[in-house]
């Protein structure tokens, strides 16, 4: 038996690797996808363009301005001398924050009397509006602080010592790149194997491999281990990457993340498998990987977290395995996170592919015609 | 060959009769780094009115001729003229006048027959008003008229041929190509097919240009052109090619001898340039003109009596062929008896005795019952025929012995095994070699032997030893390294019977082994079909050549998922006789079964 | 007629393929639905711990603006080791930690320390939750100025506007991209396998020999699928404004220009991997990796396209989705910005006509 799986085995690799244009597809898109997203996929914004329109002469304002210009996450573009100046450079997008000094500044804060700045902030993308109104409120708080201490007022009866833990920069890199080596284990790994049946069924060679005495089981192995080893290879591939490259800290034991990495591969490749069952023809297999790919990608806590989706969704991301691979990712890498933490992420995946592998190997049996 | 061949081209060559024409034609292929010369300084002329066949082994340069006469491919030299036109450069001027009807036509299979026409009439720009007419005369014409609304898809093979060739005459073409129209097409519509190429020439003045492994149906055409690895070796009409032949062509018959052992040792013999099963006797084709000696070709054998025969096209086609392998020192290999094909081990086990064992065998799909209620034994050692129309439920038969189909109802024994509860160890002990190429196209032939070897259970030094076996038997080991889907026709075919008797099975399985292949390539693959008949293995074949149907020991018709007779081909012949045909071919017999029981079932209506 | 003939033949083949009206309307809907629902950046409900060493009135003053506030979900401990631990496992993702002293330090000059640890894993959740907890601070402050009788607030007060979505409901900007996002799936997968399916058919070859030109080949194949894209955006539009409650600020005839040419845009990209690859695997296998993830990452639908790094910047001009994301944003929430508008438009056109006629190139009547 152990043979002729190895047989099997070799015979899906020559497959899938001999030919040149699924061996790129296969190992190139990956790495560059990890570079390009890794870059781009970040919640952190820097450089945002705003404009001034400061009616204050008080140097008040100016040392406000100054403030907001200084820091790496703003880049001043514009100043402005009308209120109708405003809106054009919103609308075009041209800027994203017009902050507004109004002529008594200087005069009310001097007078001790508190003085309000109005910002306009671009709410299209309110996720980036919700991010630049914490930048613009750390800058006041800052001024503000500034400003009581050179009074010599009195200060807030209380204040906000805040610490982020894990990730003390808040830099989303840091989050969204161990996402990257989930993500693109997913999509290698369900290529691989989705299409591997269907592929044999129209050309004409499952039907040579049924009339051998391979038992389903053992054709299941067989294409179930290569999408196994495609997938372990490529993820360590991008693991080096984001530990190499971005940098990212790996706190916890690669045997947590190995551990993890080994039940979401059973997982994929069993959704895979029984995909590729399913499916008649390729096309038919590359829709079905397809309409398993986006919703189990968004549906993750990939970009968007799983704890602000409606509970309904909620209950739906629980079939999603690389929801919880994530979770183990981002433990081990972020957190360091024990495996006795992390247990309940890894019986769901396991159940998930042991599942779907039997699904497949009945549909095998089931579906020869 | 001989330079009188091209004889008769320079006697009929009045420019106004050519319809087409190619002057220094050549064309390459770039392939990976591999390049073909796929045609070789060609030049032809296909005379109008005339139905032209164009014939020559794989990867003649069939198929591309007829591309470049479209004008879908363009030369890398010469020039080809179509109805006046330049192909290449008016190549939609070509277009609109041609009818070009491919290997695969393509049907929309998710089309009705109604719209596929419609399709093709819109395209070929056919008047809205011209339209009912023409249809209807396409739909007399081809017998479909009774199916317009089914989609294509489910039409069988035969219908779809007919239907792509509907649909290529929409717009009546001055000129028609037709790339290998029959191929996989069963004999009852391939007469039909040439009913209608006859009528479209005589009523429509129709030229026709068509390729063809067929060489009885080349026959039959009033311009033969051969090509050979891109060359035209020869053109003229089919009497010019016969008359080669002529006085070195026999029957030989040596009752109460087995055909095959017979054709076998003929083979074998020096003078001979080919032997082959037709009807109750050996053809046979000498290298010179003298009369053949019964004493010196089967010594031993008596009642052995030579006559001469009328010569035929293949005699001089497959001459023709062979002489020219030869000078490459590497002749056409032949099959010698008592080789080491199968197993040898088997001649000692069990004796005679049913391997096949089908009883009441139905199949179901959905309402459809593509079988209904089979019966047959196989016995071992015996080369078995499955033939029948398309879709008449052989291939079903078929997947259903092989254990990839569950049968409905009935039982099926395999080796003696259940195929219901065994299923894997009876199919440890067959061989398989299904209708289309069916191995894995980008592993090389090492590759591909390596692994069925190691999906039978081969390992260590047996497995290394059935590797140098297939390719040295099967004359693989030039193209060792070759990726398969590369590989010529004849090759792959190779390859594929190579891979299924790797594990040396006790039954071998051929679905349509060898629609398309040429008749040297077929010559060959009956042979090894013979040396592995010696060894007792059972072979189990379908076909739509009905000479090579004489060739099995037993034959079984099957019609609507029943079978129509069953017995061996001389029986099944004989049943056939009437007064019309007091010795039917196997071809004229096939037919009449088919269409007697057409006419009961119509009758029964 | 001849185009006529292809068009129809297309549509027969629409119908009888029920896949491909999946494709266009039941894709769409579904995708709305889940990730209109699914895909959110407004944390609510926040489970974070107070830790209160000593609890009195001050801190139960401090607490109380937790308990109001629709983003929290306090949950109150004893110590803060608990704390850490349901930090690490993730039960809440902030803790706010008032010392024994809070009480006492509230009323000696320099104030209360009051810390807070943020789980940062999620970088911006993490940011967010900070905000969120510093609005509930600068309230509290507020409040417990007016009791005091104190006059001192901040000396500088913060007014915020945010325009076109002064909720800052993510939903708002989320579904016209999302609409973006669908638009491409059913684009690529629509057509991306069409052609590569007529070449594996054989049907290309019989096509070709007619007198049939490829221009009227490619027209064609875009009609139908054009159509059908049409309707689909139709319908993800009446779900967005309907279903989701999204303001439609723009002109409906605006909207479907955009979207007419962004499908034009993306069914030219289909039909160029399609006829180049002239083989269903690897189209298909394309198709995936060049639409779904960069229109996903890179079309500015989530991820901020001004904040990425210069060359991943220039990446994203190669994106038809990019072009759309930033109508469909324009269009839904600020209205007909024609300054906007216009080179967008203009760079999905070029797009457009670059992918067309580049197909049309790739589609010779040759074989080879």
């Amino acid at each position: 038996m152990l043979p002729r799986i190895l047989a099997l085995m070799i015979k899906e690799f020559l497959a899938l690797l001999k030919d040149k244009r699924s061996r790129t597809v296969v190992f190139v898109p990956p790495i560059l996808q990890l570079l390009v997203f890794g870059y781009a996929a970040t919640f952190d914004l820097n450089r945002i363009p705003f404009a001034v329109y400061n009616e204050d002469p008080g140097p008040a304002s100016r040392d406000l301005v100054a403030r907001f210009a200084g820091s790496p996450n703003f880049r001043e573009v514009a100043v402005l001398a009308h209120q109708k100046q405003i809106s054009p450079l919103v609308d075009t997008k041209r800027v994203l924050l017009v902050l507004h000094i109004g002529p008594t500044f200087s005069r009310d804060l001097f007078g001790g009397r508190s003085a309000p700045v109005q910002v306009i902030l671009d709410g299209r993308n309110s996720n980036t509006a919700a991010v630049l109104l914490s930048y613009v409120n750390t800058i006041m708080t800052g001024f503000n602080l500034g400003w009581q201490e050179r009074a010599g007022g009195a200060t807030a009866q209380a204040r906000l010592e805040t610490r982020a833990w894990f990730n003390p920069n808040l830099v989303s890199r840091w989050f969204i790149v161990p996402g990257i080596v989930g993500l693109l284990t997913l999509v290698v790994t369900t290529l691989v194997t989705a299409l591997s049946v269907a592929r044999e069924r129209e050309q004409g060679t499952f039907d040579q491999l049924l009339v051998t005495p391979f038992r389903p089981g053992e054709i299941l192995l067989g294409k179930a281990l290569p999408g196994f080893i495609i997938g372990l290879f490529e993820a360590t591939l991008i693991i080096l990457l984001a530990v190499l490259w971005f940098q990212i800290p790996l706190r916890g034991s690669l045997l947590t993340l190995y551990a993890g990495l080994l039940c979401f591969l059973l997982s994929t490749v069993g959704m895979g498998l029984m995909i590729s069952s399913l499916a008649v023809t390729q096309q038919q297999g590359l829709l079905g990987a397809f309409l398993f790919l986006v919703p189990c990608i968004i549906l993750s806590g990939f970009a968007t977290p799983i704890a602000n989706m409606p509970d309904w969704v909620q209950q739906i991301t629980y079939l999603d395995p690389l929801r919880y691979f994530l979770i183990i990712l981002r433990g081990v890498f972020l957190q360091g996170t024990p495996f006795h933490l992390l247990a309940d992420q890894f019986w769901p995946m396991a159940l998930i592919g042991v599942v779907n592998l039997l699904l497949a190997g009945y549909l095998f049996r089931h579906r020869l015609y | 060959m001989k330079s009188e061949v091209s004889g008769p081209v320079e006697q009929t060559n009045r420019a106004e009769d050519a319809v087409l024409e190619l002057r220094g034609v050549s064309k390459r292929f770039v392939i990976g780094r591999r390049t073909i010369q796929a045609l070789r300084h060609v030049n032809l002329r296909v005379l109008r009115g005339q139905v032209t066949g164009l014939i020559g082994p794989d990867g003649a340069g069939k198929t591309t001729l007829m591309r470049l006469a479209v004008g879908l491919l363009a030369p890398d030299d010469g020039r080809i003229h179509a109805l006046g036109f330049d192909a290449t450069r008016d190549s939609p001027a070509v277009q609109a006048r041609v009818g070009y009807m491919p290997q695969r036509f393509g049907l929309y299979e998710d089309l009705s027959v109604q719209e596929n026409l419609d399709l093709y009439a819109d395209l070929q720009g056919l008047p809205p008003d011209a339209r009912p007419a023409r249809y209807h005369e396409l739909m007399h014409m081809t017998g479909l008229a009774r199916f317009t609304t089914r989609l294509a898809g489910r039409l069988s093979g035969g219908m779809k041929q007919k239907l792509g060739l509907a649909c290529t005459l929409v717009r009546a073409p001055e000129l028609l190509l037709l790339d290998e129209p029959t191929v996989g097409v069963d004999p009852v519509s391939r007469r039909e097919l040439w009913q209608i190429v006859y009528r479209l020439v005589r009523e429509e003045g129709m030229t026709v240009l068509l390729s063809t492994a067929y060489l009885d149906e080349a026959e039959r055409c009033h311009e033969v052109i051969l090509m050979h690895e891109g060359e035209v070796l020869g053109c003229g009409p089919p009497q010019q090619f016969r008359e080669q032949s002529r006085g070195r062509t026999y029957l030989v018959s040596a009752p109460g001898e087995r055909k095959r052992t017979v054709q076998e040792k003929l083979a074998g013999a020096a003078s001979v340039v080919d032997a082959l099963i037709q009807g109750e006797r050996i053809r046979l084709v000498t290298a010179g003109e003298t009369p053949p000696d019964p004493a010196e070709l089967l010594p031993g054998l008596a009642g052995v009596s030579i006559q001469p025969a009328p010569p035929r096209l293949e005699d001089s086609f497959v001459a023709m062929l062979k002489q020219r392998r030869k000078p490459g020192g590497d002749a056409l290999p032949r099959v010698q008896a008592g080789r080491q094909v199968g197993p040898a081990s088997l001649s000692s086990e069990n004796g005679p005795g049913p391997v096949i064992e089908i009883k009441d065998v139905k199949r179901r799909f959905g309402d459809f019952y593509a079988v209904k209620g089979v019966t047959f034994e196989v016995t071992r050692g015996e080369v078995f025929g499955l033939l029948g129309a398309n879709g008449a439920g052989k291939s079903t038969t078929f997947r259903m012995l092989c254990g990839l189909l569950p049968a409905s109802e009935g039982s099926l024994r395999v080796a003696g095994l259940d195929l219901r509860r065994a299923a894997a160890a009876a199919r440890a002990r067959i061989g398989y070699m299904s209708q289309k190429f069916s191995l894995y196209g980008n592993l090389n032939v090492c590759e591909n032997l390596r692994f069925f070897s190691s999906a039978y259970g081969l390992t260590g030094q047996r497995q290394r030893r059935r590797l140098d076996w297939a390719l040295e038997q099967f004359e693989l080991g030039t193209v060792a390294d070759t990726v398969s889907l590369d590989l010529s026709l004849g090759y792959k075919q190779r390859l594929a019977m190579a891979c299924a008797l790797m594990h040396e099975p006790e039954i071998l399985f051929l679905d349509e082994p060898t629609s398309g292949v040429d008749p040297l390539a077929r010559r060959d693959f009956w042979g090894r079909i013979n040396g592995l008949a010696a060894q007792h293995v059972t072979v189990m074949v379908t076909t739509h050549f009905m000479e090579e149907a004489e060739c099995c020991d037993r034959l079984a018709i099957m019609a609507d998922g029943e079978i129509l007779a069953l017995g061996t081909p001389q029986e099944i012949k004989r049943r056939q006789c009437s007064a019309g045909q007091p010795e039917p071919t196997m071809e004229d017999a096939f037919i009449a079964l088919i269409e007697g029981q057409g006419q009961t079932r119509g009758g029964a209506k | 007629m001849r185009l006529r003939g292809l068009i129809h033949k297309e549509f027969y083949q629409i119908l009888r393929d029920p896949s491909s009206i999946a494709i266009a309307f039941l894709l769409p809907v579904v995708l709305l639905l889940v990730f209109g629902y699914g895909v959110s950046l407004d944390a609510e409900h926040v489970p974070v711990a107070l830790v209160v060493e000593q609890p009195d009135a001050d801190t139960a003053g401090f607490t109380g603006g937790f308990e109001q506030s629709r983003y929290f979900q306090p949950v109150v401990m004893r110590d803060m080791h608990e704390a850490e631990q349901a930090l690490m496992s993730r039960r809440v993702s902030a803790v706010v930690h008032l010392r024994a002293d809070f009480a006492r330090r509230l009323r000696q000059p320099g104030g209360a320390p009051v810390q807070v640890i943020v789980n940062g894993v999620d970088a911006n959740t993490g940011r967010l939750i900070l905000g969120y907890i510093q609005g509930v601070w600068q309230k509290w402050l507020a409040r417990r100025a007016l009791e005091t009788g104190e006059t001192l607030g901040a000396p500088v007060r913060l007014e915020s506007r945010v325009w076109f979505n002064s909720e800052l409901r993510s939903r708002n900007f989320l579904v016209p991209g999302l609409i973006a996002i669908i638009m491409t799936l059913i684009g690529a997968l629509l057509t991306a396998l069409v052609m590569a399916r007529e070449w594996e058919r054989g049907t290309m070859e019989a096509l070709m020999v007619t007198p049939v030109t490829m221009r009227e080949v490619l027209v064609g194949k875009l009609v139908p699928y054009f159509l059908l894209g049409m309707g689909g955006m139709a319908l993800s539009v009446a779900m967005g404004v309907w279903l989701f409650g999204v303001p439609l600020r723009g002109s409906l005839w605006v909207l479907f220009g955009a979207a007419a040419l962004f499908l034009l845009a993306a069914l030219g990209m289909g039909l160029l991997i399609s006829t180049v690859a002239k083989n269903q695997f690897v189209a298909g296998q394309v198709a995936i990796i060049t639409t779904f993830l960069p229109a996903f990452i890179l079309s500015g639908f989530i991820f901020d396209i001004g904040s990425m790094p210069p060359v991943v910047q220039w990446l994203t001009y190669l994106l038809a989705a990019r072009y759309f994301v930033a109508m469909l944003q324009t269009i839904f929430l600020a209205g007909d910005v024609w300054s906007v508008i216009w080179p967008n438009a203009l760079a999905l056109a070029v797009m457009a006509a670059f992918f067309l006629g580049v197909s049309r190139r790739k589609l010779r009547k040759r074989l080879e």
